[in-house]
């Protein structure tokens, strides 16, 4: 028999993703299993499930999870790792969900240095809710409520959530990747594995963005919504390490 | 232990700690701020955790996220704090998690004001966010009774898997009794959290704490399971008490601080002559409708009394049945009424009686 060179991660269970074809969160769930499954700690992590298109993501992940409120995970997160410090606990959030009604959960549990990690995947739009505008939305991008494309003086410039994070003395670890092609898939597994890693060594708030794609809501193939978040989104949100506990209380 | 000279909220706050509380998420507000400072100062001398959260949103969903991976866990608020709350508290109840939520009612709407008030009743005993669910709901009227149910409330959290809510208002927050916090409460047969958020440890499959059903058919099937122990928590939960029941004309229906100057009333109204009796409900959700049914015959009337402008009426119209007619007296606001207002709205209600 030949060796194994790919398999589905421990960290993930038996159960098919529920994403539209070509979508990156499938990527970026593989990414967590894959890091959680190498660090030992499937058995002792509990993950956060948002409300957004991965409201469902309790059902992919091999380990205990509880599904929050829009907006709420990071003090869902806060509460669980407060009563269970030696357990591994992370949340995983959509744009929508962290970038807008839960901007002061995630800045109050950074600021707090919660030590827990929060993977925040932005996709520039609303995906569930059938493709409203974000706070993330590229200037110009259409979107159902941005049916002319996003304007400043409207609704103001996208906002850079690692950017503002790195402003906290809280945070200890943040960082932006893309998922948009193999090379930086790897770099992004680096970043999340970095990321718990952190967690792992108690030395508080860890925080992931990942660029991703919504084909369907942006209208566009798999292909070239991988190309438009290339072209479009990484120029707008630079891509690299804000913040790493080395070099903590630089923002202080 | 005997009993001890101690400020309401401060009992409240050590009678969570007897009754196994060791997480308590917060966010100050008055007049129920000695609350949560008292467990700053003490909770970690029992091992648990205290926490300040930076909103009553984020206070009850760290709640939610605490009860999930199993511990005994509490917040406090007063009225538009609860109301904020009101989000997670659906959440909590959706995907059946333990919880004791302390309300230090005070006036609304809105800001409102900060003294004493019942004019949540409706916000507490409608379940108050979204969706088909109830929390238990308790409303003493002295210390010693505050601490007694804070105590067991922890326990009927767990048995039900529910939120339990202590609705008192600002005058019990407020105000100095002796109370002695190691009374004995009846210990209840509670199964292991084998649904908590802990890790698998390896050892089980992973567990999911949730309140998402996607599939409306689930969605009702869960409705309909709620329901059940909804039903079930009327039928062993109901509580109250009755005073001056040998025979009289009119009963009063009063709980909490309004229930103490109807007691005042009474006696007024006894030295005169005229018999009127007090049902005080203990538990307001659920309502004790049993009590109605045993009202002696020679009651010819229901006089409901509130700190509101009537929020328990429908209530006690419902329990009654149309059997009797109901009135109501009632100050809000956060003014508290002199027992010789209640005496004048007796003897107002029993001339239109008669
Ligand atoms: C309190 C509340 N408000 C609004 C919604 C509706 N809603 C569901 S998902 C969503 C947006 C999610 O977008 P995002 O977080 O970017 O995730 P995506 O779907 O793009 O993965 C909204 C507004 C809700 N479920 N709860
Ligand atoms: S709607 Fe967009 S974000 Fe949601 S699963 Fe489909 S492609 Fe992915």
């Amino acid at each position: 028999m030949g060796k194994v060179v790919f398999k589905r991660s421990e960290g993930l269970s038996k159960k098919e993703f529920s994403y539209c074809p070509g979508c990156t969160h499938g990527i970026i769930h593989r990414l967590v299993a894959e890091v959680i499954e190498e660090l030992g700690i499937i058995d002792k992590t509990i993950g956060i499930s948002p409300v957004g298109c991965s409201v469902m993501n309790y059902e992919f992940f091999n380990c205990d999870m509880q599904q929050a409120a829009h907006g709420r995970a990071p003090a869902v997160a806060t509460g669980i790792k407060r009563v269970r410090p030696d357990n591994i606990v992370f949340s995983y959030q959509g744009d929508g969900d962290l970038a807008s009604i839960g901007t002061a959960e995630i800045i109050h549990a950074a600021h707090r240095s919660e030590n827990i990690t929060v993977i925040f995947v932005n996709n520039a739009i609303y995906g569930m809710t059938g493709g409203q505008m974000a706070p993330t939305t590229l200037i110009g991008q259409k979107t159902t409520t941005s049916p002319y494309g996003r304007e400043e003086k409207h609704a103001g410039k996208p906002i850079k959530m690692s950017e503002l994070l790195a402003t906290i003395p809280g945070a200890s670890f943040i960082e932006r990747v893309s998922v948009h092609d193999p090379a930086h898939v790897r770099k992004a597994k680096k970043a999340i594995k970095k990321a718990f890693e952190v967690q792992v060594e108690g030395k508080g708030f860890s925080l992931v963005e990942l660029i991703s794609t919504c084909p369907v809501n942006w209208g566009k193939t798999p292909q070239d919504a991988l190309n438009w978040a290339k072209e479009n989104m990484i120029p707008y949100y630079p891509l690299g390490n804000f913040r790493t506990p080395e070099e903590d209380g630089k923002n202080d | 232990m005997a009993k001890v000279m101690m400020k309401g909220n401060e009992a409240m706050a050590l009678a969570a700690i007897k009754g196994g509380c060791r997480a308590f998420f917060g966010y100050p507000i008055t007049p129920q701020s000695e609350l949560p400072e008292y467990l700053a100062r003490h909770m970690h001398k029992y091992g648990g955790v205290f926490l300040q959260a930076e909103s009553e949103v984020a206070a009850i969903n760290m709640v939610y996220g605490a009860s999930g991976a199993g511990a005994r866990v509490m917040t406090s608020s007063s009225s538009p704090g609860i109301a904020l709350k009101q989000e997670g508290i659906s959440y909590i109840a959706g995907a059946e998690l333990p919880a004791v939520i302390i309300n230090v009612m005070r006036g609304g709407p809105g800001l409102g004001g900060i003294q004493p008030s019942q004019a949540d009743y409706k916000q507490v005993t409608r379940g108050g966010g979204n969706g088909d669910y109830y929390v238990l709901a308790f409303a003493p009227e002295n210390l010693q009774e505050t601490v007694n149910i804070i105590k067991e409330s922890f326990d009927l959290a767990d048995l039900y898997r529910n939120p339990v809510m202590i609705a008192v208002d600002g005058l019990i927050g407020q105000m100095m009794e002796p109370v002695d916090l190691d009374v004995e409460i009846s210990k209840k047969d509670l199964p292991e959290k084998t649904w908590a958020t802990t890790g698998t440890d390896g050892k089980r499959p992973p567990v999911n704490v949730n309140s998402l059903f996607l599939d409306a058919q689930d969605l009702e099937n869960h409705s309909f399971k709620l329901d059940k122990k909804y039903k079930l928590i009327k039928e062993n939960e109901q509580r109250y008490e009755f005073v001056n029941m040998d025979n009289p004309e009119l009963v009063i229906v009063a709980y909490g601080t309004m229930s103490r100057i109807v007691r005042s009333a009474l006696e007024i109204l006894n030295n005169e002559g005229i018999k009127v009796g007090l049902l005080r409900p203990i538990s307001i959700w659920p309502f004790p409708e049993k009590a109605f049914n045993e009202l002696p015959d020679s009651v010819k009337g229901i006089l409901t009394c509130e700190l509101s402008t009537g929020q328990m009426v429908d209530d006690v119209k419902i329990a009654n049945d149309g059997k009797l007619p109901v009135g109501f007296f009632g100050r809000t606001g956060g003014m508290v009424p002199e027992p010789e207002e209640i005496v004048q709205a007796v003897k107002d209600m029993l001339r239109g009686l008669k």
